[in-house]
């Protein structure tokens, strides 16, 4: 199906009519502005943004897609690095930014409701005056969105501990692909039927829009110590990683740099790590005192034991935030030591760590391409940085070769392809390297149910469109029906 | 005696099919065959057969919650899965562990407990298995801290209706690749497909353990301390209060961690909740156990946080009102509660007493839902009470069961 002018200038004045002329942008320039999220090697200008003030706002332009046939793509503050909310040429892209209202906290729910363009950071902000927070924190919490988190199901340093969004999300109003309103979830736990709460949440705007969130809020802990300890190899660090787990300590954080990671901190914004260290460990604990300060003092000798040749403590929260400082900019900071780099987010078992650390050396080395690791220890989650100059003849294509071959690594080892990216536009291509196809056709069920039309964020997760109405199975080629041209797939 | 060609069919796909004998029945309901695979492989063969055979088919595991939810509307086949056991994997050096749905949720510990470690699900009903604590989606005390079944589930196998074998999720407990179908088939009563493997995530064993009790009389009391406790710098495991029909109330703080640290936690839980408070290292009577025995009326009560002091009270003031002695026990830390009622309850009295804990819990965000009760109680209470979403649920039950053969009528909305 292609959407023709004419059909895209009846939708704009169908969404102007429904949501007001000041929230559909037409013009091309500001359509520019949207056109890619975090990942910049994606970049599709939408045909139109509709930029609704509220859930019913949001249902009418839903609505208005699915009158005339237009795809949607759901976008908070464009933060996520897997192009999930990647715009559609032929499509309409639905943006939550302007949806920003703290409708509740209520700490003696231990439960906040916000709208979806509310910022991560916002809702612990809010919170933490009545002795509470909200622990799902990615790295780019300061900017990332609620929404965005339900639909990624992003995660970040904490998770080992407290969990997931998905855990902490206890309720949700949605707008379905169909355009209609729905309440899963809420305030109690446990509501009857079927989970699609937990469903919903992770599956990337396939299922529908996100227009109100509530979210557990988590208890502040009494105390919180954290460490950072500098070891030769990442071999070390990561032993001393395996060390802390198996002596029965849950640490609230366990990240590890490397040596070319830590380079590149350090050149962006001086955080002092010891010199010469191949590696480091940020080790944070947190809870009650007198647990905290029994394991941390377990935790420093475990370091020791295993060959940490400086260790750290914070002494207070600003030198806490120095520790950090290092770990949360390098991401950025990388820019500083190479003009292009791919931010991978692969998860291994934690135990593969020293063979994975070391077959992406070979493979760094083999291919001549610099990667630079940072990443969760503490569950596995690599974000492994692959350093390339687009302007070098072949360098794109051979950071993209080191790019796969380290997800076919994670899926080797019994590992995912997206511990809290998501799969979006860049990995639906891994995912039947991590999934069969009978495997994806039951997740195709779902959607299907959701989304028979398949209109809600089409092209992403699944490799593979599949019609709706067509009896699950293994396919070869086109579907018949599509080839025909008598059919839309998604 | 004549040929059964159904049965033959059957046999065709996995030798283990038998026909049924008289105690062969979910919920009073009787069935023709029953079959126990040993793998998944098995399972999905005869999933295959059943729907060509157009056969519904009930999945049963250690049937201690057979009497959960309605009874099918229609059973040729009990897919039974107590040979489909074992642990798969355990790998303590990454916290997770696979095991086989049948597989007794109460040997896990005895396995797990070498390396230090446990899977932090309780099991309310002993002698239930893996597969049917997911199903079903059960939980205890511990969920305050550790969460339920749909948090601690990481990877699932699944066979469809159709027989196709299905995995989603994996082994690692950071992975947002695809649906997370783990969280959609548990607690959906069998309706979506058989679960055979589930991963796990794991938790160390805590090296202490200590549980702080302070009996109350007044139901509302314990709510109170309940909220005290949750205010308080303590991260309690788990956070009970026991309310029997006519006797004191007990709230009881589980404190887990490291020696040193669960002493101190425990003497200030103690100064928290007053002056009799005790202290002891195994847990009181009762705990992790639901309120009624076999063949009583059980119920699920939920609300949000600040309204289980209100819950406590309504509840117990509605059941006087209707003259049936309400046992109430559960997590007042989470805002879940279970309720007991002896099955001989008259029907129509305790028909009047949902409605009125379905308005209670109502007014505090949560619900009232009758997991088991006796025939003639069911017969004029409706299960599950209202219902969101219900229509995007019968969607997806189109979806994965067109043909409405597993477990037809179990579920909300007679799904």
């Amino acid at each position: 199906m292609s959407t023709t002018t004419t059909d895209l200038d009846a939708l704009a004045a169908a969404l102007r009519a429904a949501i007001g002329a000041d929230r559909v942008i037409t013009d091309r320039q500001e359509l520019r502005t949207y056109e890619c999220d975090g990942l910049a090697q994606y970049k599709v200008i939408p045909a139109l943004v509709a930029l609704p003030a509220d859930a019913e706002q949001c249902a009418a332009v839903v609505r208005a897609c699915v009158a005339a046939g237009t795809p949607f793509v759901a976008r908070g503050s464009g933060t996520g690095l897997s192009g999930g909310a990647l715009p559609r040429a032929d499509g309409v892209l639905v943006v939550t930014s302007q949806m920003r209202d703290i409708l509740e906290i209520a700490p003696d729910d231990e439960r906040a409701v916000v709208q979806p363009g509310v910022i991560n950071l916002a809702v612990t902000r809010a919170a933490t005056p009545h002795g509470y927070y909200y622990a799902p924190d990615p790295s780019s919490q300061q900017i990332c969105s609620i929404g965005g988190n339900v639909a990624e199901n992003s995660g970040g340093a904490h998770c080992l501990k407290y969990g997931f969004t998905t855990n902490h999300v206890l309720g949700v109003e949605l707008v379905t692909p169909d355009g209609d309103r729905v309440r899963l979830g809420g305030r109690a736990p446990d509501a009857p039927g079927y989970d699609l709460l937990g469903a919903f949440v992770g599956s990337e705007g396939t299922l529908g829009i996100a227009t109100e969130v509530t979210v557990r809020l988590t208890r502040l802990p009494e105390s919180v110590r954290t460490l950072l300890a500098a070891f030769s190899t990442t071999d070390q660090a990561g032993a001393a990683t395996s060390a802390i787990i198996a002596a029965g300590v849950v640490p609230a954080a366990v990240e590890m740099m490397d040596a070319l990671a830590i380079e590149a901190a350090e050149a962006a914004v001086h955080c002092g790590y010891p010199p010469g260290a191949g590696a480091v460990l940020i080790v944070e604990l947190d809870g009650p005192e007198p647990e905290v300060a029994a394991q941390f003092a377990q935790v420093e000798s475990l370091c020791r034991d295993n060959r940490a040749f400086e260790i750290r403590i914070a002494a207070d929260d600003a030198e806490r935030a120095l520790f950090w400082k290092g770990r949360k900019s390098a991401f950025a900071a990388v820019g500083r030591i190479s003009p292009d780099y791919i931010v991978q987010d692969g998860v291994i078992p934690r135990t593969a760590l020293p063979e994975v650390l070391r077959r992406i050396g070979e493979l760094s080395a083999e291919r001549g391409i610099r990667v630079a690791n940072v990443f969760h220890a503490g569950d596995g989650n690599l974000h492994p940085l692959v350093l390339f100059d687009a302007a070098v003849d072949g360098e794109t294509v051979r950071a993209e070769e080191v790019s796969g071959a380290i997800l076919d690594l994670c899926i080797t080892h019994g590992g995912s392809i997206t511990g809290e990216h998501g799969v979006g536009m860049d990995k639906a291509k891994y995912m039947p390297r991590m999934f069969t196809d009978d495997d994806l056709d039951t997740m195709q069920l779902l959607r299907c149910a959701f989304d028979p039309d398949g209109l809600a964020n089409p092209g992403k997760v699944f490799p593979t469109p599949r019609l709706c109405g067509e009896v699950p199975g293994r396919r070869k080629g086109a579907h018949p029906a599509q080839e025909a041209g008598l059919a839309e797939v998604f | 005696m004549p040929a059964d060609r159904t049965l033959d069919q059957l046999r065709a796909a996995a030798e283990v099919v038998r026909t049924a004998g008289e105690h062969d029945t979910i919920d009073g309901v009787p069935a023709r065959y029953v079959a126990a695979p040993r793998d998944t492989g098995q399972a999905a063969a005869l999933l295959r057969a059943a729907a060509a055979l157009d056969l519904a088919v009930t999945f049963r595991g250690g049937g201690t919650k057979q009497d959960w939810g309605s009874p099918p509307r229609r059973l040729d086949l009990i897919l039974d899965t107590t040979a489909l056991t074992g642990l798969v994997e355990h790998a303590a050096g990454d916290l997770i562990t696979v095991v086989r749905a049948g597989t007794r949720l109460d040997e896990l510990p005895a396995t797990l407990a070498g390396a230090g470690q446990q899977l932090a699900l309780d099991a309310p009903l002993p002698g239930g298995t893996v597969g049917g604590a997911v199903a079903t989606n059960t939980s205890g005390p511990r969920r305050m801290l550790y969460g339920t079944v749909r948090d601690l589930l990481i990877g699932v196998t699944l066979v469809r209706a159709d027989g196709v074998v299905a995995h989603a999720g994996g082994k690692v407990v950071k992975n947002v690749a695809g649906y997370d179908l783990g969280k959609l088939v548990t607690g959906a009563y069998g309706t979506l497909g058989l679960i055979t493997e589930c991963a796990f995530r794991l938790h160390p064993l805590p090296a202490a353990a200590a549980y702080v009790s302070r009996a109350v009389d007044d139901p509302a009391e314990a709510g109170r301390l309940a909220a005290a406790v949750r205010a308080a710098q303590l991260v309690p495991t788990a956070l009970e209060v026991d309310a029997p029909a006519g006797g004191p109330a007990t709230v009881t703080v589980l404190l887990e961690g490291t020696p040193a640290g669960v002493t101190a936690r425990a003497a200030a839980a103690r100064r928290l909740l007053g002056a009799d408070a005790t202290a002891a290292d195994q847990p009181p009577d009762g705990w992790a156990r639901y309120p009624w025995r076999d063949g009583d009326v059980g119920l699920k009560l939920t609300a949000a946080l600040s309204g289980v002091p209100r819950l406590l009270s309504d509840a117990r003031a509605a059941a006087d009102r209707h003259d049936l002695p309400l046992a109430l026990r559960g997590s007042a830390g989470v805002g879940v509660l279970y309720a007991g009622l002896p099955g001989a309850s008259d029907p129509e009295r305790v028909a009047a007493l949902v409605d009125a804990l379905r308005a209670a819990t109502a007014a505090l965000g949560g619900h009232t839902v009758v997991l088991t009760a006796p025939a003639p109680v069911r017969d004029r209470v409706e299960l599950w009470g209202p219902v969101h979403g219900l229509e995007l649920m019968r969607r997806v039950k189109q979806r994965f069961d067109p043909d409405a053969r597993l477990a037809p009528g179990r579920f909300v909305g007679g799904i």
